[in-house]
């Protein structure tokens, strides 16, 4: 049976669709919502609640539903639970499907729960669950999570694009209602930069909901032309934004606001380079608020049966969708707005059983417009209960009787429609840190005293009249669009409308002594009753925001749109204490549910972290390179060969750096050059060394602390004429080095004369080591490399094959070595070029684990892998690096504290394993063998490696008064066993340092 | 001295609204006025005083980086001479460094251009916001960028190289909205 | 993100800034003097300051200053930014009639 009326509404009659529901096919219009259509085909029956899997309707037309939350699927990987019904447009061929039932809606056993409610009370999961304490995760939290339900997530990834857009505007206007478009009309006849966002798929707000019939006029305009017209005008305008499908979910501080559009979920076959969802991250210089006000339900025992449902809702499908949301009708209202639902139903021929109105004596035009239309009117009135299983078919009426409730005769109907006044949306307001203030006269929190430069206009701060909306709307989109006052006149509107008495109610409606045994709901998503927030208060809890965490009232993903208010006059009520003395619970972001996909945006996949990658990258791809991950780069990690895993390919890169020559592309060493007449003096006091001493031409070993004495980074640092040096850093450190080089320069030092600047993307760095480099790169460069001419520890510029160098005498190996600095572009030239030239000396690429294994092996630290912020350079072995005879430097005072100097500190050793196990890196180090946890620790493992070139493992571990430990015997408990292990000093290879020097 | 080594920047593949532009000379250059006012002379066009702003003239640009801090760029070719700006602003305190190939640059064009960038960048990039000759270093997603606007519809984007694949790549996945592939 | 007026390039989205600590704290121009006390009240010692703090910010991916700004804590409000090594205005303690603009 179809609900659609004839004609009206803003849906398209000349277009129909087909989509399915529960795999059963159901029609309607372009147009419709998911909801309209199944009320339009007669389903009430949409969902099964959280936690009782009561059956539940449509409560609602818009984004505060609390119940009808469905799963709309495209295909396996595209599909999207807990989305309301209420907002979802249909398409054709739209599959949606109900959730937290089994086997099916009608007939679900979950239902059992509502039966065994006694043993739902709040504070349930508290009392139950606490024992015994192991079954918690085992037993109980998987059987809750799979019971209390929401929809399932697809478990593919998501196939579709999400981008993300930062905008500015003068003027942001959330919502486009009248106070909304109004404000917009006359923020943009400024010339000011303006955007407006709604939610839904159309502007205009509550104003959809007007009746074509409607004799409301503004500017003598029908509603619905005034809206085409607004529309228009601020369409034509450039500076003008216009967004619909676009909800403000976040307000951040400085008016920041995040919306989340939905570009695509409208559509049957979305065009394939569209995005899905856009993220709009707006700075607006000023927000208006023009979130209008969501009806107020009644708390009623029954009153979460199919059927029961928010009469603006009602009035919103038959004027906006043209859908009949039933047969026969009960109103149960607290002042005039349902009395227009009431008219518009039964204009449309649904019989409206009775208006059981709250007030005791019920007057005014909207009134007498009932009583001549022949509708049956009961002053006093109350509702007792419902009847009916999966649909409403029966309403038990009260009326109090001087202080009394009596029982009247039941009326049956499968339609109860509530309105108990509007709650104004002060969600943003709140989210941006605004104070909200207690209305009584709208029985409601409203926006008081911004934080921001914001205001509030229209229902979202208590005013409902539809002139007085525009008048508010427009004033103050033009206030806040003007910088400057200006003499132009706020737009004045003529209206022609019946004045409401909206007489908001809050709390539980009047019952007599003897109550019904039905449940009446507060909280229709979470379950929560007017009984768990009695029985939160008499168990003690007094705060509004212990009662919602025990009896988790507003916590479900509407934020309790529907709920909030009246679970506060509830606790009030119970506490005997005036309502704004309960206080409000904190609304937060998001306003309604946002796809992660949106806020991942463009990040992801390839796109999730800039790939840093060096000029001779494609090479090392080319020859099979393995990588790893360093900071943000790429490094190539080492080079199989047919076979080879990585144990053998590391040996070989080793060996062939020990007994040829190896080629190492070190590009991602931080670079910064330090220019001006201070720059020795500055880095006396940045690094421990000492550098007015170091001739130009040469290079040192530099090591920078933090203020508190322990090793930031190092590096070597080459001077390059008497007023410029090259300064190294390690990888990760280059961007961290050169801030705080600047924080110091800037702020502490600013009247040095000195500047940096980051060389690191300039140079292509290729590392040329074993006793074979020399002869490698002798024919390729007019520089004079003779050990003479190039100690180690050198640096000389020239060309190499034509490209000017910057040639470093230099090793991380113990073997003579040169490091090429190339302008970067040639990088993969001069790179092929050495390359080739060493071919007849068996040049060797090798990556960054030979690399580390060649280091190890003489004992060179790696900042962060051997140190970890609590390493001095006396804990590293690295004394002889400090400046004798300086004063200050960054870092030295802390070192001159007693317990920086005590024995006992982890100091850097080598170890052994003399059964010849590679110990793991990270492993502890105990004094005594076969003890069990806890136990007392001595140090640790930082460093550990099969030494190719020596045939056993080392490794270097930071141990407590190490130094003093060398030949003792320590033990390193693994799960198999303790290993013994023997502390050497940390230099296994070349003990003297002879071959560096070749 | 001219070398036969093949120069390789990274790839960026030219669109409608993207183009790599040419090789390009980059030298940072810090210090006061007086240095500014000495390497004018010889590099031909003078430096902005007021914050955010490039200056250019033909194939030469300077960019206001920061208070002291200048990027001066010559898109012609490498002709432009390190050692004859020394010369020229000689024992004044300075700093010049030579970063040609520290970064790249790309232009991105055309009707929606604002729009693509605005997909990474948080600034204002409204013509009334961000006038034509305004340059800034700021942020593109995860990258850093130095932004300049050089005409009403084009902005000239200095990346640093390795992040070229990065930005290069996220700017056409923005893109995909306003020119579909 | 907050928006920091830079007193080089004005106001900027904070995502170009890194935030510095504590402002106007002075490097002893000779910690060799100090007492273990005094370096450590240096080293780690905070004001945390609930309300109007001291607090320096580097444009980082902007201009590269350094500068110092006042930030109400309890607001995220900036009642003023200034350049390194001028002196902390003073500033009307009275909140704003509605936050920034
Ligand atoms: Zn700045």
């Amino acid at each position: 049976m179809s609900f659609r009326v004839s004609k009206g509404g803003h849906i398209d009659r000349s277009r129909s669709l087909k989509f399915t529901f529960d795999g059963k096919t159901y029609a309607g219009f372009v147009g419709d919502t998911l909801a309209s259509a199944l009320l339009a085909n007669g389903v009430h029956l949409v969902a099964r609640s959280f936690k009782y899997h009561r059956p539940r309707g449509i409560l609602a037309a818009g984004s505060e539903e609390p119940n009808a939350l469905i799963t709309v699927y495209r295909d396996a990987a595209r599909y999207t639970p807990n989305l309301r019904a209420t907002q979802v447009e249909l398409y054709h061929g739209l599959q949606a499907k109900s959730q937290n039932r089994w086997p099916s809606l009608r007939t679900d056993f979950g239902r059992i729960n509502d039966q065994l409610s006694a043993f739902f009370p709040a504070g349930f999961y508290y009392k139950t669950f606490m024992w015994p304490r192991k079954a918690w995760k085992a037993v109980y939290e998987p059987i809750i999570r799979r019971a209390a339900g929401l929809g399932v997530a697809p478990t593919q990834a998501d196939p579709d694009r999400y981008a993300q857009r930062y905008a500015h505007c003068d003027v942001l206007v959330v919502g486009s209602g009248p106070a909304g478009i109004a404000a917009a009309m006359s923020a943009a006849s400024t010339g000011a930069r303006v955007i407006l966002c709604d939610e839904n798929s159309q502007f205009g707000g509550g104003l959809l909901s007007e009746a074509d019939h409607s004799a409301t006029r503004i500017d003598g305009l029908m509603i619905r032309h005034w809206i085409a017209q607004a529309i228009q005008k601020l369409k034509e305008n450039s500076r003008v934004t216009l967004l619909t499908r676009t909800t403000a979910f976040g307000y951040f501080p400085h008016n920041f606001v995040a919306l989340s559009e939905r570009v695509t979920d409208h559509l049957e076959n979305p065009d394939l380079h569209l995005v899905r969802e856009r993220l709009w991250q707006i700075r607006a210089t000023s927000v208006i608020l023009a979130t209008g006000a969501i009806e107020r339900p009644l708390v009623f025992p029954g009153n979460d049966r199919p059927g029961v449902m928010l009469a603006g809702a009602a009035s919103t499908y038959l004027n906006r969708y043209g859908v009949k949301t039933g047969s026969r009708a009960v109103v149960v209202t607290s002042g005039d707005a349902a009395y227009t639902t009431a008219l518009d139903l039964h204009a449309a021929g649904v019989v409206i059983d009775a208006i059981a109105d709250l007030r005791t004596a019920p007057v005014g035009a909207w009134v007498e417009a009932a009583q001549s239309a022949g509708i049956k009117i009961i002053a006093g009135a109350t509702v007792l209960d419902t009847q009916g299983n999966v649909r409403v078919r029966r309403i038990d009426l009260g009326q109090v009787v001087s202080g009394t409730v009596v029982k009247l005769q039941p009326i049956n109907c499968d339609l109860v429609l509530m309105s108990g006044g509007y709650t104004p949306s002060v969600h943003l307001f709140s989210q941006s840190r605004g104070k909200v203030e207690w209305s009584d006269t709208v029985k409601s929190f409203v926006p008081g005293r911004s934080a921001e430069c914001e205001r509030s206009v229209g229902a979202c701060r208590g005013i409902y009249d539809l002139s007085e909306v525009l008048t508010d709307g427009a004033a103050t989109g033009l206030a806040l669009a003007s910088k400057t006052p200006i003499s132009v006149q706020s737009a004045s509107f003529t209206v022609k409308a019946m004045p409401i008495d909206t007489n908001p109610y809050v709390g539980a409606l009047p019952q007599p002594d003897s109550q019904s045994s039905s449940k009446a709901f507060v909280d229709w998503q979470h379950d929560v009753t007017t009984r768990d927030l009695a029985l939160a208060t008499r168990e003690g809890f007094r705060s509004i925001e212990h009662v919602k965490r025990y009896t988790t009232t507003g916590m479900a993903t509407d934020q309790g749109k529907t709920s909030n208010l009246n679970a506060l006059a509830i606790v009030a009520q119970t506490l005997g204490v005036p309502i704004p003395q309960v206080g409000l619970t904190t609304f937060r972001m998001p306003y309604t549910p946002t796809t992660f996909g949106a806020f991942a945006g463009i990040s992801r996949g390839d796109l999730f972290d800039p790939v840093r990658t060096t000029a001779t990258h494609e090479w090392a791809q080319a020859r099979g390179a393995v990588f790893e991950n360093v900071a943000l780069w790429k490094r190539a990690r080492y080079f199989p060969r047919a076979n080879e895993d990585m144990h053998a390919a590391v040996a070989r890169e080793c060996l062939a750096v020990r007994h040829s020559c190896g080629i190492f592309d070190a590009t991602t060493l931080g670079k910064i050059e330090i220019v001006g007449p201070d720059a020795a003096e500055f880095l006396n006091r940045m690094y421990v060394n000492s550098w007015s001493n170091l001739n130009v031409g040469r290079s040192r070993y530099g090591i920078l602390l933090r203020e508190d004495g322990f090793i930031n980074d190092d590096g070597v640092i080459a001077r390059l004429a008497a007023d410029r040096f090259h300064v190294t850093t390690t990888t990760g450190g280059a961007a961290r080095v050169l801030g705080t080089m600047e924080d110091y320069r800037q702020t502490e030092w600013p009247d040095l004369k000195v500047w940096l600047t980051s060389t690191t993307e300039h140079w292509a760095v290729i590392a040329v080591q074993g006793p074979r480099s020399r002869d490698v790169l002798q024919p390729l460069t007019d520089i004079d490399m003779s050990a003479s001419a190039m100690p180690h520890m050198s640096v000389a510029l020239g060309a190499i094959c034509g490209v000017p160098t910057r040639l470093f005498r230099v090793s991380f190996t113990g073997e003579m070595g040169f490091e090429v600095n190339v302008p970067a572009d040639y990088g993969r030239a001069i790179w092929e070029a050495i390359f080739a030239a060493g071919q007849f000396h068996g040049i060797t690429e090798y990556g960054t684990e030979a690399m580390h294994v060649l280091r190890a092996e003489k004992g060179y630290i790696i900042i962060g892998q051997d140190t970890d912020g609590t390493v001095t350079p006396d804990d590293a072995g690295l004394t002889w690096a400090i400046g004798k005879n300086k004063l200050d430097f960054v870092g030295k005072r802390s070192l001159e504290r007693a317990s920086m100097k005590t024995a006992t500190r982890k100091q850097l050793v080598g170890l052994r394993t003399p059964n010849g196990e590679v110990l793991e890196e990270g492993a502890q180090v105990t004094l005594r063998t076969g003890q069990k946890p806890p136990m007392a620790l001595v140090g640790h493992v930082t460093s550990s490696y099969f030494s190719a070139v020596l045939g056993y493992p080392i490794a270097l571990a930071l141990i407590g008064g190490g130094r003093a430990r060398l030949g003792q015997t320590l033990y390193v408990p693994m799960p198999n066993g303790d290993i013994k292990v023997e502390v050497t000093a940390p230099v296994f290879y070349d003990t003297p340092g002879a071959r560096i020097n070749g | 001295m001219v070398s036969s080594m093949a120069r390789l920047a990274p790839l960026v593949t030219t669109s409608e609204w993207m183009r790599a532009l040419p090789f390009a000379t980059r030298l940072i250059l810090q210090g006061d006025a007086a240095a500014r006012t000495a390497a004018a002379a010889v590099w031909g066009v003078s430096f902005s005083q007021i914050a955010c702003r490039a200056l250019s003239q033909g194939s030469r640009a300077t960019l206001w980086l920061g208070p002291e801090e200048y990027l001066l760029l010559d898109m012609s070719d490498e002709s432009a001479s390190v050692a004859t700006l020394e010369h020229a602003i000689g024992n004044i305190p300075h700093a010049l460094v030579d970063i040609s190939h520290r970064q790249i640059a790309i232009e991105i064009s055309g009707p929606f251009a604002e729009r693509i960038l605005n997909g990474g960048c948080p600034l204002d990039l409204d013509l009334s916001a961000f006038p034509i000759g305004m340059c800034t270093r700021t942020v593109l997603a995860k990258a850093e960028i130095v932004l300049w606007r050089n005409r009403a519809d084009a902005f000239h984007v200095e990346v640093w190289r390795s992040f070229t694949g990065y930005v290069a790549g996220l700017l056409r996945e923005i893109a995909r909205e306003y020119y579909p592939v | 993100m907050l928006i920091i007026d830079c007193p080089y390039c004005g106001r900027r989205p904070e995502i170009e800034f890194t935030h510095g600590g504590e402002a106007h704290l002075v490097r002893p121009p000779q910690p060799a003097e100090l007492s273990d006390q005094d370096w450590a009240a240096f080293l780690y010692m905070r004001s945390n300051t609930k309300g109007i703090y001291a607090e320096r910010w580097r444009h980082a991916r902007g201009c590269g200053q350094f500068f110092n700004a006042l930030r109400d804590t309890t607001t995220d409000h900036f009642l003023s930014t200034y350049k390194s090594g001028t002196p902390r205005p003073v500033v009307n303690t009275t909140p704003s009639e509605e936050g920034h603009s």
